[in-house]
C-alpha cells in the first residue's frame, strides 16, 4: 500500500500541516510501511464483529444541566498568544 | 541509608517517628537531583521552592496530628499532567509556555494528602513514543547506563525513581508507556484498569487507552499512591464508578493456589535471550512460591500492534486538533488564520507527533475509515475477548514487558517500526483496558528486566499480591546503579 505524494498532501492539508519536501518524501515512505503492515489486519474475519470505540459499558454519560462558577476570563486568556477586549484575537479569516 | 534512598512507606514510618521532618526529606532529594541530574536529565521543570513550602506545610499538618502515607513526600509528575500554575509541556515544542489554570483530579487529590512537587519529568512528546528520544527538549539518560535510553514516554519518571530523584512518581500509560519503562528503568509501573483513574488534566493522547499510572521503588510504594490516586470522578465521562480499595491490603505474601497463565504468543523470536531467560526464571519463582501455572493462548496478541497504531494515531489526530495556536501554546502569529495554524503546527510539533497525526488523519479519513480504523475497533473487540476467556480460567496473565533491555541512544530512531515494536508485549493491555504493572525480575547484561503481570479489570488488588510476593522473595527491587 504505497500512497502518493498527492494522498500525503492531502493528509497534510486535513491535518493542517505545512509539511516540507523532505518529510512529504519521508513520510510517504514511512506511512506506505506502517500501512503495509497494518495489512495484515485483513486477515481476520470480522464480520460479524462489533467494532469496540470504548472497553466501558458507559454511554451518553451526562451531568446535569446547572450553571455554577468556572474559570475567570484572566484565567483562561492568560495563556492566550494573542488576547484583546476579553476575547481570543485570532488571524483574519478572509 | 540516604535520606533520598528511602521508599515512600519507609520515609513515612521515620516522619510519624518525628526522626526527620518532610523539610529534610525533601531538601535531600532535591540535593540528589542537582548532584545527579545533569546526568539523568530526567525533570523538564523543578520547582523546589516550591516542594520546600509545601513540605514545611506537611511539616505544619503533621504536628497538627494528621497522618497519611503521603504527608510530606517528594514526588515528580510526569509533564503531561495539569500542575495549576506550574509549566506543563507534554515535551513538546507547541506548549513551551502553557501554564495550566488547574490541577488535574489525581494533582487534587495528591494535594490534599499533603504529597510534596519535586517538578515535572521529560517524556516523549505527546506520549508518543518508547526511549524519551521525542522529547522536543532533550533525552533523559538510563540511570543503569547514561548511554542508554530509560525508555517512554514516561522516561523521566522511571529514571528519577531509580536515580533516587523523588520517592514516587507519576507516568501514563496508553500503549506501555508507564510499565516499558518501569521495566526498562528497574522500577515497579501500574498501569491501572481503563476508568480507575481520573484522566481530567491528563492531556489528551489516545482517549480510549490513556492512563495516568504510578512508580514505585516498591511495589507497597504503588499501591500506596494508587490508594491516593483512583477514584470516582464527574469531571472524567470515562471514569468508572467503582469502589476503591485499600490496596495496601492487597499486599500479602502468600500466592499459593493462584492461577499464572503463560500466553505462548508473548514467547517470541526476535526477543533478548537473556531477557526471556530471566522471565522464565521469574515465572518457576512464582511456581516455587506455589502458583499454578499453565499455558494459554492469547490468539489475537500479534494483531495487536497495527491494531494500536491505528487506534491510537487515529484518536490522536483528533486529540491534538486543538494546537492551532489560537487558546494557548506556540502562535507563530503570521498569515492568515489557516496558514498560522499550519505553520504553527509544523514548527511546534516533532516529526513523530506529525508521523502519528498523518496515520491517524489517513485512517479515519473518508474512503479509508471503514479498512482502517473500523477494521482496528473490530480486532481491537477480539483481543479483548481473548482476555476475558482467559481469564476465566486464570487469575493473572504474566508475560515479558519488553523484549529487550535498555538500547543505546539512537540506536532505533531511524526506524518507527522498529520503535513501534518494542511495545508488543505492552499494547494489548491497553486494548482489553485491563490492569498490568511491571516489576523488576533481574539483570540482562547488567541492565534491568522487567516481569509484567496482568489481571482482569478492576483486579489491582489481584495483581499487587503477586507482585508483592515475587518482590518478598527475590529482593531485585533493592538493587540501585551506581551513580
Amino acid at each position: 500500500m504505497k500512497l502518493s505524494r498527492a494522498e500525503v498532501e492531502h493528509i497534510a492539508e486535513l491535518a493542517k500541516l505545512e509539511l516540507t519536501e523532505e518529510e512529504k518524501f519521508k513520510f510517504c515512505e514511512q506511512l506506505s510501511a506502517i500501512l503495509e503492515y497494518a495489512e495484515m489486519l485483513q486477515q481476520l474475519d470480522t464480520e460479524a464483529i462489533p467494532p469496540t470505540a470504548t472497553v466501558l459499558p458507559l454511554q451518553n454519560v451526562m451531568r446535569p444541566d446547572e450553571v455554577a462558577p468556572s474559570f475567570s476570563q484572566e484565567d483562561i486568556l492568560a495563556n492566550a498568544p494573542d488576547a484583546a477586549e476579553g476575547c481570543f484575537r485570532v488571524r483574519a479569516i478572509l | 541509608m540516604e535520606l533520598h534512598e528511602l521508599t515512600i512507606h519507609e520515609a513515612q514510618d521515620l516522619l510519624q517517628k518525628g526522626e526527620i521532618s518532610s523539610v529534610e526529606l525533601t531538601q535531600a532529594v532535591i540535593d540528589r537531583i542537582v548532584a545527579v541530574d545533569n546526568d539523568i536529565k530526567a525533570y523538564l521543570t523543578l520547582t523546589p521552592e516550591l516542594a520546600l513550602e509545601q513540605a514545611r506545610e506537611a511539616d505544619r499538618r503533621r504536628a497538627a496530628g494528621e497522618d497519611n502515607p503521603l504527608l510530606g513526600i517528594p514526588l515528580a509528575i510526569k509533564d503531561v499532567i495539569c500542575t495549576e500554575g506550574v509549566p506543563t509541556t507534554c515535551g513538546s515544542k507547541i506548549l513551551e509556555n502553557f501554564v495550566p489554570p488547574y490541577d488535574a483530579t489525581v494533582m487534587a487529590h495528591l494535594g490534599t494528602q499533603g504529597a510534596v512537587l519535586l517538578g515535572k519529568t521529560n517524556m516523549d512528546e505527546f506520549a508518543m513514543g518508547s526511549s524519551t528520544e521525542n522529547s522536543a527538549y532533550f533525552v533523559t539518560h538510563n540511570p543503569w547506563d547514561l548511554s542508554r535510553v530509560p525508555g517512554g514516554s514516561s522516561g523521566g519518571s522511571a529514571a528519577a525513581i531509580a536515580a533516587d530523584e523523588c520517592l514516587g512518581a507519576l507516568g501514563s500509560d496508553t500503549g506501555g508507556s508507564v510499565r516499558q519503562p518501569a521495566a526498562l528503568c528497574g522500577a515497579v509501573g501500574l498501569k491501572p484498569t481503563y476508568g480507575r483513574v481520573s484522566r481530567y488534566g491528563l492531556v489528551a493522547f489516545a482517549s480510549s487507552l490513556d492512563q495516568i499510572g504510578p512508580f514505585g521503588k516498591d511495589v507497597t510504594d504503588c499501591a500506596l499512591l494508587m490508594n491516593a490516586i483512583a477514584c470516582y470522578d464527574l469531571r472524567d465521562s470515562t471514569s468508572v464508578d467503582a469502589p476503591v480499595p485499600d490496596y495496601t491490603e492487597a499486599l500479602v505474601d502468600d500466592i499459593k493456589g493462584m492461577r499464572v497463565g503463560v500466553p505462548k504468543e508473548y514467547f517470541v523470536e526476535g526477543m533478548q535471550p537473556e531477557v526471556e531467560q530471566r522471565v522464565r526464571e521469574a515465572i518457576d519463582k512464582l511456581a516455587e512460591l506455589g502458583a499454578e501455572v499453565a499455558e494459554v493462548s492469547l490468539p489475537h496478541t500479534e494483531y495487536s500492534l497495527p491494531t494500536y497504531y491505528l487506534i491510537a494515531p487515529a484518536e490522536a489526530s483528533a486529540n491534538l486538533a486543538r494546537y492551532d495556536g489560537v487558546k494557548y501554546g506556540l502562535s507563530l502569529q503570521e498569515g492568515e488564520l489557516w496558514d498560522n495554524y499550519k505553520q504553527t503546527r509544523q514548527i511546534g510539533f516533532g516529526a513523530e507527533v506529525k508521523r502519528r497525526i498523518m496515520l491517524g488523519t489517513y485512517a479515519l479519513s473518508a474512503g479509508y475509515y471503514d479498512a482502517y480504523y473500523l477494521k482496528a475497533q473490530k480486532v481491537r473487540t477480539l483481543i479483548k475477548r481473548d482476555f476475558d476467556r482467559v481469564f476465566e480460567d486464570v487469575d493473572v496473565v504474566v508475560a515479558p514487558t519488553s523484549p529487550t533491555v535498555a538500547f543505546k541512544i539512537g540506536e532505533k530512531v531511524d526506524d518507527p517500526l522498529q520503535m513501534y515494536l518494542l511495545d508488543i508485549f505492552t499494547l494489548s493491555v491497553n486494548l482489553a483496558g485491563i490492569c498490568g504493572i511491571s516489576i523488576p525480575c533481574g539483570f540482562a547484561d547488567g541492565l534491568p528486566v522487567g516481569l509484567q503481570i496482568m489481571g482482569k479489570p478492576f483486579a489491582e488488588e489481584t495483581i499487587l499480591r503477586v507482585a508483592y510476593a515475587y518482590e518478598q522473595a527475590t529482593g531485585w527491587h533493592k538493587r540501585r546503579p551506581a551513580l
